[in-house]
């Protein structure tokens, strides 16, 4: 649970309410709605502005704005006509460089950008300026990635979050975004604006509904469901939501306030403030998998060849090894693997002796027969489930024996699987030519990984 | 005034790996080469060019994007540092580049009688992108011809490919028509790649070249079937086959300039020829001219 960040900020990406908010009410209302925001924030402890744009997309990975003082004059690409937008940020380098050192470390591609004349993106420079006009905050940006999706961006506030923990510093997070984005294709009077369709207009205003409950995660949830519903396919989808709701540690009971919602050019922008305490209503489950580091796919693409025998040459990736736990009753042996935790190999109460889980791994060389499931750097390896079943019974054995018993004295065995789809078969054919034998009652589990690169575990209770 | 023409249609993309390449005084960044391949494609076109009369180049460019309308720089002189958001270390290139505004808005106006939405652009601060940079170097490095530059409308993300093309064949012949009725020789180029998927990393050194391929081997079919398509004079496939090329090979092809491009030489039965084929991080790109001048009435 981290506590840096002091108030989150959904905001519109058109230049309007910068530009010419005169022009049309709503777009006056949603400026005063940024006003509102940056005095709020003017007010907070904020040592940096961190802003998430949805408009800087990046290819290589994500891109953090590492000038500290990027300064030019931005023109929009339709919106020409409205005028030029001077700029002039201060932004924390150090911040920038840090965060960029947390993606590399949780497995992200990611890269400063530090360059006279780099084009800062519209939704970032509206923003700034509206938010933090004198700069008094220092700022940092980052690039929306046009091919992440849910896990890279969730570790890439995470590792945001790394850095503002390891500096002390508290926060204010800022996603520069368009709810529903489709916008008229012909030239409309600033007076006629409105929201392009009733159904963008529903789907905007229960998003908000979600966040003024302070539901941010849910809505992060729904992100795919709201892309395909009401956001026309430009550079990114739909996933600032996804970065935001992980800054705030997926909370669904923030205390959400939207302090505008108005139609720019046909599309939906909000000003929504959510502010870190809970409002008091229950949190809600988190129903995807949590990720804190990435190991995804993203270079399938590149022939380069993974180096299978430098995986398989060093099994020992993962967590430290500890001498067993010595202890009355504790059964321990030089014969079977070394624990990844400080328990014993088994324990004695009174006639029946309870295993920890055991695994393939080898006593002595910590080699997996059959072959590690990933290498060192998370990617997936080829590997031989009737191996490591094999070699999991042959540990079992040397436990019970040095404990006084033996396979025929097995009661019970609960084994754990990394990929039932995959491995269920081999497993199933080496447990009836050893263990079934004997006639104990099984479980079989699927569940998401162990802690050392092995596909299969079991844990037995056997009699004395 | 005599008639005017279009000399020669070209797919001219613009990944700024090649400026990069080259060294050129105007980009910042410094590199020991790499893409050879496409700069001397690029080469070829240049001289194959420079045989051929003309007084303006026309770009469309995937990379000034609009989604309200059709844009058209409308200021006789633009200039500035031009950086790539993308990558931005590779290219930052100090440009200086002249509009044939009358060109630009003879254009304009067909399109609008023709009922599309369409503006000119007159706001001097105004950043040119990096794509029209990149294809008016590659193609004139000197930039001593004046340009006409036409946004990329991304009606493809609004509706489908098929209203895209409606839309690029119906500005394709706004604008012949404008630069026949112009007395004019133009040469009209889209600068889009082909097939697009990227890597999503690069290498230390990005000009490795040993590091250097097409992202797949689909991309690679869509690729040469396209390039089969330009060679034998089957422009009308390439239409055809537009909804699922650009699906399937995720193409730049959704910007709207090849469509637009084919539909300025009014579809052309005449083989196109091809200058070069490479790829710049996984992305296919070919450097086609259809040589106009040879085939029609100049
Ligand atoms: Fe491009």
């Amino acid at each position: 649970m981290n506590d840096s960040i002091l108030a989150s900020y959904v905001v519109p990406v058109h230049p309007h309410p910068l530009l010419v908010p005169e022009q049309n009410e709503g777009w006056q209302r949603l400026r005063d709605a940024f006003d509102e925001a940056r005095d709020q924030i003017a007010a907070s402890d904020a040592d940096v502005i961190i802003v998430y744009s949805t408009t800087w997309p990046s290819i290589i990975g994500h891109q953090i704005q590492a000038d500290p003082n990027p300064t030019w004059t931005l023109v929009d690409q339709d919106f020409h006509d409205l005028g030029s937008m001077d700029y002039s940020f201060r932004i924390d380098v150090e911040f920038a460089e840090a965060w960029n050192k947390a993606n590399h470390s949780r497995g992200l591609q990611s890269r400063t950008v530090a360059y006279n004349g780099f084009p800062i993106d519209v939704g970032s420079v509206v923003a700034l300026k509206l938010l933090n006009p004198d700069n008094r905050i220092p700022a940092v940006i980052v690039s929306s990635n046009v091919y992440a999706n849910r896990a890279e961006t969730t570790v890439l506030a995470k590792a945001c979050l790394d850095v503002l923990g390891k500096m002390g510093k508290k926060a204010v997070a800022v996603t520069a975004m368009s709810m529903s984005n489709r916008m008229f294709t012909e030239f409309i009077e600033a007076s006629d604006d409105k929201i392009h369709s009733l159904k963008d207009d529903e789907w905007n205003r229960k998003v908000l509904e979600f966040l003024e409950e302070g539901r941010l995660e849910d809505v992060a949830q729904l992100s795919r469901t709201i892309h395909q519903q009401i956001r026309v396919q430009k550079v990114v989808t739909f996933k600032p939501m996804w970065w935001l709701s992980a800054m705030n540690n997926n909370r669904n009971d923030l205390t959400g306030k939207v302090l505008a919602y108005e139609a720019l050019y046909g599309a939906g922008g909000a000003v929504v403030h959510l502010d870190p305490t809970s409002n008091g209503k229950g949190d809600k489950e988190y129903d995807e998998d949590d990720v804190e580091t990435y190991q995804g796919e993203r270079n399938v693409l590149d022939s380069e060849e993974t180096d299978t025998s430098v995986a398989e040459a060093s099994p020992n990736t993962g967590p430290a090894l500890w001498n067993p736990a010595e202890g009355e009753d504790a059964v321990n042996t030089e014969s079977a693997p070394k624990p990844v935790g400080l328990y014993p190999h088994a324990r004695r109460v009174g006639d029946l002796l309870y295993l920890s889980g055991v695994g393939p791994r080898q006593p002595g060389t910590n080699a997996i027969p059959g072959g590690p499931i990933r290498d060192g750097n998370g990617s997936p390896l080829e590997y031989d489930i009737k191996e490591q079943t094999r070699a999991v019974v042959e540990n079992i054995a040397r436990i019970l024996e040095e404990a006084g018993s033996s396979m025929e004295k097995v009661v019970d065995v609960t084994s754990f699987l990394v990929d039932m789809d995959r491995d269920f078969a081999g497993y199933n054919e080496v447990w009836a030519e050893t263990l079934g034998h004997y006639g104990p009652t099984r479980t079989t589990l699927a569940i998401r990984a162990l802690p050392t690169p092995i596909a299969v575990e079991m844990k037995v209770i056997a009699k004395i | 005034m005599a008639k005017g023409s279009i000399v020669a249609g070209c797919l001219a993309p613009h990944p700024p790996h090649l400026v990069y390449a080259e060294n050129p005084p105007q980009n910042e960044p410094n590199s020991e080469g790499g893409w050879e391949q496409l700069r001397w494609g690029y080469e070829r076109l240049r001289d194959s060019l420079a045989k051929i009369d003309h007084d303006v180049l026309v770009i469309l460019s995937p990379h000034w994007q609009t989604y309200v309308g059709t844009h058209f720089l409308g200021l006789s002189h633009f200039e500035g540092l031009s950086v790539d958001p993308i990558f931005p270390n590779l290219f930052r290139y100090s440009y200086d580049i002249n509009i044939d505004v009358e060109l630009s808005k003879a254009i304009h106006d067909k399109a609008a009688d023709a009922g599309l939405a369409v503006k000119m652009m007159n706001n001097p601060d105004f950043r040119v992108d990096y794509g029209t940079i990149t294809t008016g170097h590659m193609v004139n490095p000197a930039f001593d011809k004046p340009l006409v530059v036409i946004s990329s409308n991304r009606s493809r993300h609004y509706y489908s490919v098929e209203v895209m093309q409606e839309m690029m064949m119906e500005l394709g012949r706004a604008t012949r028509d404008a630069i026949l009725e112009s007395g004019k020789k133009a040469v009209v180029l889209a600068s889009n790649s082909l097939s697009h998927r990227h890597f999503t990393t690069e290498s230390d050194v990005p000009e490795d070249m040993s590091r250097e391929h097409i992202a797949s081997h689909a991309m690679h079919l869509w690729d040469m079937r396209i390039i089969d398509y330009m060679r034998t004079g089957q422009a009308q496939r390439i239409i055809d086959e537009m909804p699922e090329f650009t699906e399937q090979a995720i193409a730049e092809s959704d910007g709207g300039g090849l469509t637009w491009l084919l539909s300025t030489l009014t579809v052309p039965d005449y083989p196109a020829i091809l200058h070069g084929y490479g790829t710049i991080i996984g992305t296919g790109n070919a450097i086609v001219e259809w040589p106009c001048y040879a085939h029609e009435e100049v």
